[in-house]
């Protein structure tokens, strides 16, 4: 429907972002309606669950209706906008819509019906112009939908409606709920796919897997603020919640004596700032530690499928990359082919570009490992939580100088905790001490000597 | 079961309730010798005699007046106007006394008369033969206002309305005279003031009418069925006051989306008082704005063909707001 000229103007849709990717979240737009635009000038930016990417125009021209709000999650293919190219015309032709939008109702006309003009005291006050009550009708619920939500604790977000504007309908809701209680396996997975997306590694304090509230259930109060959700918010939420519910976490933790590390580090890394151009990182000496207990326990390497196991051949290392406004899992790949200054490049270049907003689909895709870094803030105890399908995740905490026993004499040492968080599922207590010893070991026993390279 | 137009079953019910009950009497504007301008009294003069059916001077207020008083010496009369254009010279009859009798009197008195017009357009009728001025009464506490538009409700409310003890206003579609028939089941058949009825049952979305416009929702419903456009319950009202809540309520609930469709106008009109209704007691089933169809917003339905048709709603525009209520 969507893909004949509406109006005066061409649709613009939801590009295919990256292999595998079939769906988007719409972020801010950076043109409004009005706007003049040129071809291949960014429309909008879009977030799926791996990266962030602006939609470039098809065409010159303006822009004369936005179709899809931010934080909507539409499929390749959707309408995003309409754009003039002037004189009313179609522009280029565009790719074939792959997902039926409603009919080009005018929002003015839909609310209510009359076989005659309404009189002006009858006119209603909703926002003028097709956006602004599209908007609404989009955005809005209607009491039936917020009622069956609340009903079912159901977050309306989550539903792909076929209402008008992509509203979600009761019909919409009653068939999710129906669709829920036919695989109750699976919840709150009908937006988020199954491979990594950005993780927040820190666990939250309770272990309870209590189904997200619907909007409106907690009181708000005078002064309080309310922060909507950005599409990165609502996707680190859905995963976190998916992981804690459907991986039996457990965590262990092991002291790691890294006096040896830390004079290895000590002697090349000014050296190597010079060389390289950035900071050499304890965290690639951890990762490349990692690398080493994976490859001797592939077991940990590994993927839960419900009625197998998955042992990942490649050894592709997720770091989480902290942003203002939430967090991002870039992926070193082939982390095992690397040496220690490989992946300290390897994790340069993957944060630089995550807090630049410049990560790619592959860059994120295909973890089967991931570390966390939060010893950088002085923390020394984490329960991460594991990036799905993954099973297992590692904190490095900080590094301290202790006084420590050995050999029934006091020494100082620089001691650091490593926090692992296992699937249940797929590994035992034991298959998980067993790797973390290893990565211990392989840290304490760390020749200052040998070369980063 | 016979089959009857619906002037047919005016007529007849009101012959058979006049021969069962003596107090029962008819007066209006040549509604004796002529029997009516649109026969639904033919032939009554001649059986019941001019005592029993009186022709009036042109003077509704005279005629509601009387009635107000035969009603409270004991009589049941039944007053015809003309068209329902011309009962505003009797509104001070109706509104300030029929309506507030029982109450200004604490009980003492009631008034029990039955106010029979025709109304209503499409009968190239124009401003003084097509008013469907309904609010202006079902605004008012102390009447009943019924609208029946097939033979068989006609029969049993007029019944209904001659046995009740207040005035009811009963609404007689001038366009539905001989264009509905339907059958009409014996004599004595009674439909209770203030209940509605579904017409046809449906899952998708309610529409709520009465008068000839419950007609073309009924057709409008049919078409968008047929063609896959989900599944429409039609509802008529059949009394405009007291309306039956809980019949409309229910309807709701099971389909929480509403177009309310009537030939009068939409400001202030029984479409109005429904929406209101459901937006209080039904919001939380609501899937869709309550949406209105009615009459233009014009003071006069317009003599000219076109325009009186562009004036009405019909099943084509009925049709196209259900397929919006469906999709939104």
């Amino acid at each position: 429907m969507s893909s004949t000229p509406t109006q005066t103007g061409t649709p613009v849709q939801l590009p295919k972002l990256g292999e595998s990717v079939t769906e988007g979240t719409i972020g801010a737009w950076l043109k409004q309606v009005g706007d003049h635009v040129d071809k291949y000038e960014a429309l909008v930016e879009i977030t799926t669950d791996k990266v962030n990417a602006e939609v470039p125009s098809p065409f010159t021209g303006t822009l004369v209706q936005i179709t899809a709000q931010e934080g909507e999650t539409l499929p390749v293919g959707a309408e995003l906008c309409v754009i003039d190219a002037g004189g009313g015309a179609a522009a280029e032709p565009v790719e074939a819509t792959q997902h039926e939008q409603p009919a080009s109702t005018t929002a003015s006309e839909m609310p209510t019906a009359t076989s005659a003009p309404p009189s002006d005291h009858e006119r209603s006050p909703r926002p003028t112009g097709p956006d602004g009550a599209l908007e609404l009708l989009r955005t809005r619920s209607s009491p039936a939908v917020r009622r069956i939500a609340e009903e079912h604790g159901i977050e309306i977000g989550q539903i792909a409606g076929s209402g008008i504007g992509g509203r979600v309908t009761k019909r919409d809701i009653l068939q999710f709920v129906e669709d829920q209680r036919s695989a109750p396996v699976q919840p709150a997975t009908a937006v988020s796919t199954p491979t990594a997306p950005p993780v927040m590694p820190a666990r939250p304090e309770s272990r309870e897997p209590a189904p997200a509230p619907a909007p409106g259930q907690v009181e708000v109060y005078e002064g309080d603020t309310v922060v909507p959700l950005t599409p990165m918010r609502r996707q680190i939420a859905e995963h976190m919640v998916r992981s804690e519910r459907t991986a039996p976490h457990v965590t262990t933790w092991m002291e790691v004596d890294m006096t040896r590390v830390v004079a290895a580090r000590a002697r090349v890394k000014e050296r190597f700032t010079q060389d390289e151009g950035f900071d050499l990182t304890y965290l690639a000496y951890v990762i490349k530690g990692v690398v080493q207990a994976l490859h001797d326990h592939p077991n940990v390497n590994a993927v839960w499928d419900e009625s197998r196991i998955i042992r990942r051949k490649a050894i592709n290392i997720g770091v989480a990359v902290g942003l203002e406004d939430g967090l991002i899992v870039p992926v070193i790949r082939n982390a095992d082919e690397k040496n220690i200054a490989g992946i300290a490049r390897a994790i340069r270049d993957l944060t630089t570009k995550a807090r630049e907003n410049r990560l790619s689909v592959d860059d994120v895709q295909g973890g089967t490992f991931t570390v966390n870094n939060p010893g950088t803030f002085g923390t020394i105890l984490s329960t991460p939580i594991i990036v799905q399908p993954q099973s297992a995740i590692l904190s490095t905490e900080a590094i301290v100088k202790r006084p420590v026993v050995i050999d029934d004499s006091i020494a100082i040492r620089s001691m650091m905790n490593l926090s692992l968080s296992l699937d249940h599922r797929v590994l035992d207590g034991l298959a998980g001490a067993r790797f973390l010893s290893e990565v211990k070991n392989w840290l304490e026993r760390f020749n200052p000597e040998s070369s980063v390279y | 079961m016979a089959t009857k137009l619906l002037i047919e079953a005016i007529h007849d019910t009101l012959v058979d309730e006049m021969r069962k009950d003596e107090r029962v009497i008819l007066m209006g504007e040549d509604v004796g010798a002529r029997g009516g301008v649109f026969r639904v009294s033919a032939d009554m003069i001649e059986e019941f005699g001019d005592n029993r059916v009186i022709d009036t001077p042109l003077a509704e207020s005279g005629i509601i007046g009387a009635a107000i008083g035969a009603s409270l010496n004991g009589l049941l009369p039944i007053a015809e106007i003309q068209f329902f254009d011309f009962i505003h010279s009797a509104m001070n009859q109706i509104l300030n006394e029929a309506a507030k009798i029982r109450y200004r009197s604490n009980g003492d008195f009631h008034c029990p008369i039955v106010i029979r017009t025709p109304y209503g357009g499409g009968v190239h009728g124009a401003l003084y033969h097509s008013q469907s001025i309904e609010a202006i009464f079902t605004r008012e506490p102390g009447l009943k206002v019924v609208a029946p538009i097939f033979p068989a409700d006609a029969a049993g409310l007029l019944r209904s309305a001659i046995h009740d003890e207040d005035p009811v206003l009963f609404l007689e579609h001038k366009k539905g005279y001989r264009a509905i028939r339907d059958e009409v089941p014996a004599n004595g058949h009674v439909v209770p003031i203030g209940k509605a009825r579904i017409v046809k049952s449906g899952s998708d979305a309610t529409v709520i009418s009465y008068g000839m416009m419950l007609h073309e929702s009924l057709a409008a419903a049919k078409a968008l069925e047929e063609k896959g456009g989900g599944s429409i319950e039609v509802i008529d009202l059949r009394s405009l006051r007291p309306l039956d809540s809980e019949t409309i309520l229910e309807s709701v609930m099971k389909t929480g989306k509403v177009l309310i469709v009537h030939e009068a106008n939409r400001f202030g009109g029984v479409g109005a008082e429904v929406s209101a209704l459901i937006s209080e007691e039904a919001f939380a089933w609501l899937d869709a704005p309550v949406m209105r169809i009615g009459g233009a917003e014009v003071p006069a339905m317009p003599y000219t063909k076109p325009l009186e048709a562009a004036y009405l709603p019909n099943q084509q525009t009925i049709g196209a707001a259900l397929e919006k209520l469906a999709a939104f």
